[in-house]
């Protein structure tokens, strides 16, 4: 095979506080035609970067400062800017993370398919037209003919990331970049996109680099996959070596991370008096019923995993708990006393009771004030601690998440990492000294390392409070790994529920079954097994639709 | 005919120098993307600078060597540009100073700073201390008719000109000294329109989180009613306001000036309630706020420690520009005759009541430069204060280059 890009001692440096610090040093890559890398890491480990400078471009604020990028002879970095206008978009494209972020909302998606190709003179713009939609049903989506003709918030999550995956391909590039393409999207979902991108970059014989932190994901799609941390590579193997015998220890604890699971919890009375109780919550947002009689038990101490994808009204569960939503019948009992559906009316030690611990700690952290004023207020506002006795208290928590106290009190949010900051969400929950907490999505946003460390803090913070969790998730691994008892949500209903133990084995109601078999495995062959079983037009959405057709007749356990 | 037929001429050579300056940078350089990826629009944009410039720097050499009359003609030229280097001399100094004296923080604020900053800083620190400090540096009494002193001395105070130079800025028509009601005009028109935009920013501020926390059928009736108060044009409606407020007020001057703050503080409050409605709203889905106020917290936690810290920058911001609206409207005001009061200095009122002097621009510029001085004091804090407020949004919104 012929080579196609080559990255030879690549450096690349970034502004801030006035001087230029290292981001990618020294890296070399390279890529056949019609290969794919994978490229890994954690967040900051400089694989977006590195993926754009494949382009030959930087964001701004950052610069190439050594190396060169030869795409086929030429080299992106001392090119013009005409040369390089001919190439990309035409010879190299590029997939972003979030396909509605990337799409024009002002524009039908298929004007913005075409743009390309007209430009660059390959197609007419009546002839674009038609090979998108050829496209489009390459890529399995709905109605290829009429799809083009909507406006990018016309289409879900991921027929929009599989439209831009075809606009990428609309000018038959031998390079695609896909910067962490289905990280935004559910499961059930991510397969569909996965099993397209991969079909269409075999049939093209197109080469690509994909970026991602999901091990699992990497193992389906790569070729070759080279890890990176904090802009040094650690190695670089082929995918099958690479997942058998890693060679770094860094390596070695990333293929390990999905091994963390906490004993199991004898089980509990059937008399015990709940801790929370949800009894037949129906509620809606405005006319539509996005909750349909919901019911279930959280007990002292226990972890109860609600799954489901977006949508599924497991959030919306937590809104009713919590207040914020007052569910249009049911109540919510509370150790056996039923709250009332309004926060408003619920007195101080109600609200105590129950805390919660958001997905994005960016926007759930006050970025104007400091470590200290965020977990010190509710212990001033339910404890009445000042002074300090508050400081005392807020130190004593900042132990608790294994942050060291005088290092963080005084600091701001933005100046903490995203897991750090997810352990403030922890202790502001904590200070409260609640007996329940509802965690949404806690470690969806959190690199894998990272995220293990907040599920065993979060498994040691009960062992010693008796705290009861609401865990709210649609990422398969950490139920595994954390719940006790299992709630599957489908449109706003339970299908399922059941200690864990129970939920992961066989029967499942189709639902969970196709929820389980679509989280990726490490194994490289797991994608295409599953698109064999499943039949290669019954993936995602498809099976969805056929399971609810005739879902009704197997209502499992 | 000709004329156009020059300018026509101009472009063209502009266009085909631009061409030669990209082709000889890049063939100087070899290849440097800088000649290299430029575009002819931006090749011909430098060469129009670069003949703008020559044409500045030619006429200041007029102004400076030709003899009377001709030199009337670019008297305001070389005002304007010895001014602009005056300035800009100062405010480098001032940025300098900033960056060797002070704490970490202070010098590492004045390293990034841009010039047109530290000249809007430099420039709103002299107005401050003018104001502040008025009754010690003014010579003379702001309404205080010299004895003696003859009435309309021109500006400049050399005696050949017209001038004396007991009074250099000169005299107004009853005999007034003119730098003494520039200096008090500072602390009058200034401290108006600085308690004014306050009042008008704890007014529209307050509702506006208000709105934006609480939302439903308040958040209708405030918006609607600002709605009604913006579709009147806001100087008429003042002007109309004002007149009905000199009938209530009478003879109390003290009483009309109240009248005037808070008739223009709620005019321009209906401006700020619109923003910090809109940056309240964005900041109310947080969930930080949803958090606050699940603990439990009353509405004046919500607003003032979770809603108004995170507010601030666009605020302040706003409070630039507000600033300068209102200052404007007073000025407007007064040079209609129904703001700030004689004999209290004004700029505004100066201006109006020196404004026929500008008829002797054409052979008399240093007379006519008389009402021009008030004018300039208003447009100067303008500039600065609008200088200072692009600079912090610059900063707050994280925009780098």
């Amino acid at each position: 095979m012929s080579r196609l890009l080559t990255m030879k001692d690549v450096w690349i440096e970034g502004r801030s506080d006035e001087s230029w610090n290292p981001i990618i040093n020294g890296i070399d890559l390279h890529l056949d035609k019609g290969e794919v890398l994978g490229l890994i890491g954690e967040s900051g480990a400089g694989k977006s970067t590195m993926g754009l400078a494949a382009m030959g471009f930087c964001r701004d604020g950052v610069r190439i400062s050594k190396g060169s990028v030869e795409f086929e002879g030429i080299d992106l970095l001392k090119a013009s800017a005409a040369k390089k206008r001919a190439l990309l978009g035409k010879r190299i494209a590029y997939v972003a993370q979030s396909a509605a972020a990337s799409f024009n909302p002002a524009h039908r998606i298929i004007d913005q398919h075409t743009e390309g190709p007209v430009q660059h003179g390959v197609m007419s713009k009546s002839e674009s037209e038609r090979d998108a939609m050829e496209l489009y049903a390459k890529l399995r989506l709905p109605d290829p003919e009429q799809i083009g003709f909507r406006y990018p918030h016309q289409v879900s999550g991921g027929q929009l990331q599989r439209a831009m995956t075809a606009m990428a391909m609309s000018c038959r590039p031998d390079l695609i970049i896909f910067d962490e393409p289905t990280t935004a999207l559910d499961v059930t979902t991510q397969i569909e996109v996965l099993a397209s991108i991969r079909d269409i970059v075999e049939q093209f014989g197109t080469a690509a680099i994909y970026i991602t932190h999901d091990l699992a994901v990497v193992a389906q799609m790569a070729d070759r996959i080279k890890v990176l941390l904090k802009g040094d590579e650690v190695e670089t193997a082929d995918t099958r070596t690479m997942l058998s015998s890693p060679k770094e220890d860094y390596t070695k604890s990333l293929w390990a991370v999905r091994d963390f699971v906490r004993p199991a919890k004898p089980a509990v009375h059937t008399s015990a008096t709940p801790v929370v109780s949800v009894q037949g919550v129906t509620a809606a947002y405005g006319k539509v019923d996005v909750l349909n009689e919901v019911s279930f038990d959280i007990h002292e101490g226990r972890t109860v995993a609600v799954v489901g994808e977006s949508g599924s009204g497991k959030s919306t569960t937590a809104r009713c708990i919590t207040g914020l939503l007052p569910p249009r019948q049911g109540v919510i009992e509370f150790d056996g006393v039923a709250l009332p559906a309004d926060y408003r009316k619920r007195n101080k030690a109600q609200l105590r009771q129950a805390q919660m611990i958001y997905q994005m700690a960016d926007t759930a952290l006050n970025p104007r004030k400091t470590i200290g004023e965020i977990i010190g207020r509710p212990v001033e506002f339910y404890m009445g601690l000042k002074g300090r006795e508050k400081r005392r208290r807020v130190e004593e928590l900042l132990d608790e998440i294994e942050l060291p106290a005088d290092q963080y009190i005084d600091r701001l949010p933005s100046e903490l990492s995203g897991g750090q900051k997810q352990r403030i969400g922890i202790a502001r929950a904590l200070a409260a000294e609640p007996k329940f907490i509802i965690c949404d999505e806690v470690t969806s946003a959190l690199d894998q390392l990272v995220a293990e460390g907040i599920l065993k803090l979060l498994a040691r913070l009960q062992d010693e409070l008796h705290l009861s969790y609401m865990f709210i998730t649609h990422d398969l691994a950490t139920v595994k790994s954390i719940a006790d008892e299992v709630v599957v949500m489908k449109d706003g209903e339970v299908v399922e529920q059941g200690p864990k133990a129970q939920m992961f084995q066989p029967p499942h109601h189709p639902y969970t079954d196709l929820l389980l078999s679509s989280v990726p495995e490490m194994d490289p062959d797991w994608l295409s097994t599953l698109l064999a079983e499943r039949g290669i037009d019954n993936i995602g959405d498809a099976a969805v639709n056929k399971m609810s057709y005739n879902g009704t007749q197997s209502k499992g356990c | 005919m000709s004329f156009w037929l020059e300018i026509m001429g101009v472009l063209l050579g502009c266009l085909a120098a631009g061409w030669l300056f990209q082709f000889a940078g890049e063939k100087i350089t070899h290849g440097k993307p800088f000649f290299r990826d430029m575009p002819l629009s931006i090749a011909f944009g430098y060469a129009l600078g670069a003949v703008v410039l020559v044409w500045i720097v030619w006429s200041y050499y007029l102004a400076r060597t030709l003899e009377a009359p001709e030199v009337n003609k670019y008297f305001f030229f070389r005002r304007a540009i010895d001014a602009f280097i005056l300035f800009a001399i100062a405010a480098w100094l001032f940025r300098l100073l900033g960056r060797s004296v002070g704490t970490q923080g202070t010098k590492k604020l004045f390293r990034q700073m841009p010039l047109t900053a530290s000249f809007g800083l430099l420039t709103i620190l002299i107005y401050a201390l003018l104001a502040i400090f008025a009754g010690v540096l003014a010579p003379y009494g702001q309404e205080q008719i010299i004895q003696g002193a003859a009435a309309n001395i021109a500006p400049g105070g050399d005696p050949a000109m017209g001038g004396n130079p007991a009074y250099p800025l000169g005299t107004d028509q009853i005999g007034r000294d003119i730098l003494s009601r520039l200096i008090y005009g500072a602390q009058n028109t200034v401290g108006i329109a600085f308690a004014t935009t306050c009042l008008a920013f704890v007014l529209g501020g307050t509702l506006g989180f208000l709105a934006a926390t609480l939302g439903g059928w308040l958040d209708q009736v405030l918006s609607r009613g600002v709605d009604v108060l913006m579709a009147i044009p806001s100087l008429i409606f003042a002007l109309l306001l004002m007149t009905i407020a000199s009938a209530w007020a009478g003879s109390e001057k003290g009483l009309l000036t109240f009248y005037m703050v808070v008739i223009i503080a709620v005019i321009d409050s209906t401006r700020v309630f619109r923003l910090a409605r809109a940056v309240g709203a964005n900041i109310v889905v947080m969930d930080y706020i949803e958090a606050a106020k699940l603990r439990g917290e009353g509405l004046f936690y919500l607003i003032f420690k979770e809603i108004l810290p995170n507010a601030i920058s666009p605020l302040l911001a706003e409070f630039g520009l507000r600033f300068c609206f209102v200052f404007l409207t007073i000025a407007s005001l007064s040079f209609l005759g129904v703001g700030i009061q004689p004999p209290l200095a004004d700029w505004g009122t100066m201006v109006r009541d020196l404004a026929q002097f500008i008829n002797f621009a054409a052979f008399a510029p240093q007379v006519a430069s008389a009402p021009l001085l008030a004018a300039g004091a208003i447009a100067l804090l303008t500039v600065a204060v609008n200088f200072v407020v692009d600079w912090m949004l610059h900063r707050s919104s994280g925009l780098k280059e």
